[in-house]
């Protein structure tokens, strides 16, 4: 069994004394790992960095089998990465966040927006709301995707404001009054996809944390991770 | 029993074997090697790592490994004076440092770096005990590795030590000496053309 194509590294693990092994995504494969022999070389240890776009080669007897890497850098993002504290907290949550998908399950739309955003943000609130927006997206490709669409209650598909944090789903502004100290504000930009100020880009991570933290991370016992809560600090500086 | 001796031999093979860099071939020549030089070698080395046992500790303050808690390094008042305080994930590069003599200066030992992956965060890490006695010093120089999740863990110890007020450093990254551009991957490549020094 063997196959070739692009992929973003997402995680390395040392698997004896020289070698590693790669956790990568992959638009058509999903989430895949592999051995690298000599993956904690000096020649390679700068290759297998997350959140370098690599060419992935893997090659095993059985397709069950974990399989064997090999490894060509397309394109080098983790030095740039480690220069700013910013994008590299944005980078190690969404590695932090593609890790949570099951292997070799293909979720595109989560490769594309992942490597969009390791290339493209640069300021803290554009990259949060863009990690918000992917998170929302994971959400979705998990199978615990929000109802923005129409409220709830009256079923209007316009003044969605709140979204219930047991339902998921949204409400307008009036349906929703009586209920604000217990319903989750939702940002205009997850339908508009316009650029948001800082106030919403938190309450964007708010709602995506809350429903992360419900479905995710507390069933698999897993803690939020260190980096979304420094992004999170980060933002509320801004507040 | 696999025909090389006692269940003695076999077990000191199987605990060599453990060791870094050494795999059950290489523990059985070491395990010889040691019973053809019994009283030259094996019994100092039983002597040595028999009193490494009873002494050596973990040095509270700084996490490196000694005779004594707190350790010849902290306890060395020359060191004081520097005021430069050199966080390292490991007890490996706090010996590669003192190695390199980088003069009279303190260390503090991280025990690992933020790791997700392998489940390692803050908490299990020696950043409560480095705030704690960061104000002692005037730098801090971040000596960890230029990974990753090395340098993770270096952006989230600065925000920690933010409201300290104090000068945080950390290492440069470049080319290394001996290194040839041509064979140095472009990530490093534009990182040392950015950290590039007038001459």
């Amino acid at each position: 069994m063997e196959w070739s194509g692009e992929g973003l590294i997402i995680g390395v693990r040392r698997h004896g004394e020289t070698s590693v092994i790669v956790e990568a995504m992959t638009p058509d494969r999903g989430r895949h790992l592999g051995l690298v022999r000599g993956g904690r070389s000096r020649k390679l240890a700068a290759t297998l960095q997350p959140g370098n776009q690599v060419q992935l080669h893997w090659r095993a007897r059985l397709d069950e089998h974990l399989g064997m890497f090999s490894v060509e850098l397309i394109k080098p993002r983790a030095a740039d990465l480690i220069a700013d504290r910013t994008r590299l907290y944005a980078a190690q949550l969404l590695c932090a966040h593609l890790r949570l998908l099951p292997e070799r399950d293909p979720h595109e739309r989560l490769y594309r927006m992942a490597s969009e955003i390791m290339d493209d943000g640069n300021e803290l609130v554009e990259l949060a709301q863009m990690i918000s927006i992917f998170e929302f997206t994971l959400l979705d490709e998990l199978g615990f995707g929000l109802d923005i669409a129409s409220c709830a209650v009256t079923g209007a598909t316009e003044g969605l404001a709140y979204v219930s944090p047991k339902s998921g789903r949204a409400v307008t502004a009036e349906a929703g009054a009586k209920y604000l100290d217990k319903l989750l504000p939702l940002p205009a930009y997850f339908t508009t996809f316009e650029n948001a100020p800082a106030e919403q880009v938190q309450d964007g991570l708010r709602l995506t944390g809350h429903f992360l933290a419900m479905h995710v991370w507390n069933p698999r016992q897993i803690e939020v991770p260190t980096t979304r809560d420094q992004l999170v600090a980060s933002l509320a500086e801004l507040v | 029993m696999s025909g090389t001796g006692g269940r003695e031999i076999e077990q000191l093979i199987q605990l060599l074997a453990r060791l870094p860099g050494l795999g059950p071939r290489s523990a059985r020549r070491a395990v010889l090697h040691l019973i053809k030089r019994k009283d030259g070698l094996m019994v100092p080395l039983a002597a040595a790592l028999d009193r490494a046992v009873e002494t050596v500790v973990e040095c509270a303050t700084c996490g490196n490994v000694d005779t004594s808690s707190p350790c010849s390094i902290c306890t060395d008042p020359r060191r004081a004076e520097s005021g430069m305080l050199i966080v390292v994930e490991d007890v490996a590069d706090l010996w590669a440092l003192e190695r390199a003599g980088v003069g009279a200066v303190r260390y503090h030992v991280l025990g690992g770096v933020l790791s997700p992956l392998d489940g390692i965060g803050p908490e299990d890490l020696t950043i409560d005990q480095l705030i704690a006695r960061a104000s002692e010093f005037s730098e801090i120089v971040l000596a960890v590795n230029a990974t990753v999740e090395g340098q993770t863990t270096a952006h989230f110890i600065t925000d920690q030590l933010a409201k300290l007020d104090l000068k945080v450093t950390r290492l440069a990254h470049g080319v290394p000496v001996g290194g040839e551009l041509d064979y140095l991957d472009e990530g490093t490549l534009s990182q040392a053309l950015k950290a590039r020094t007038s001459l």
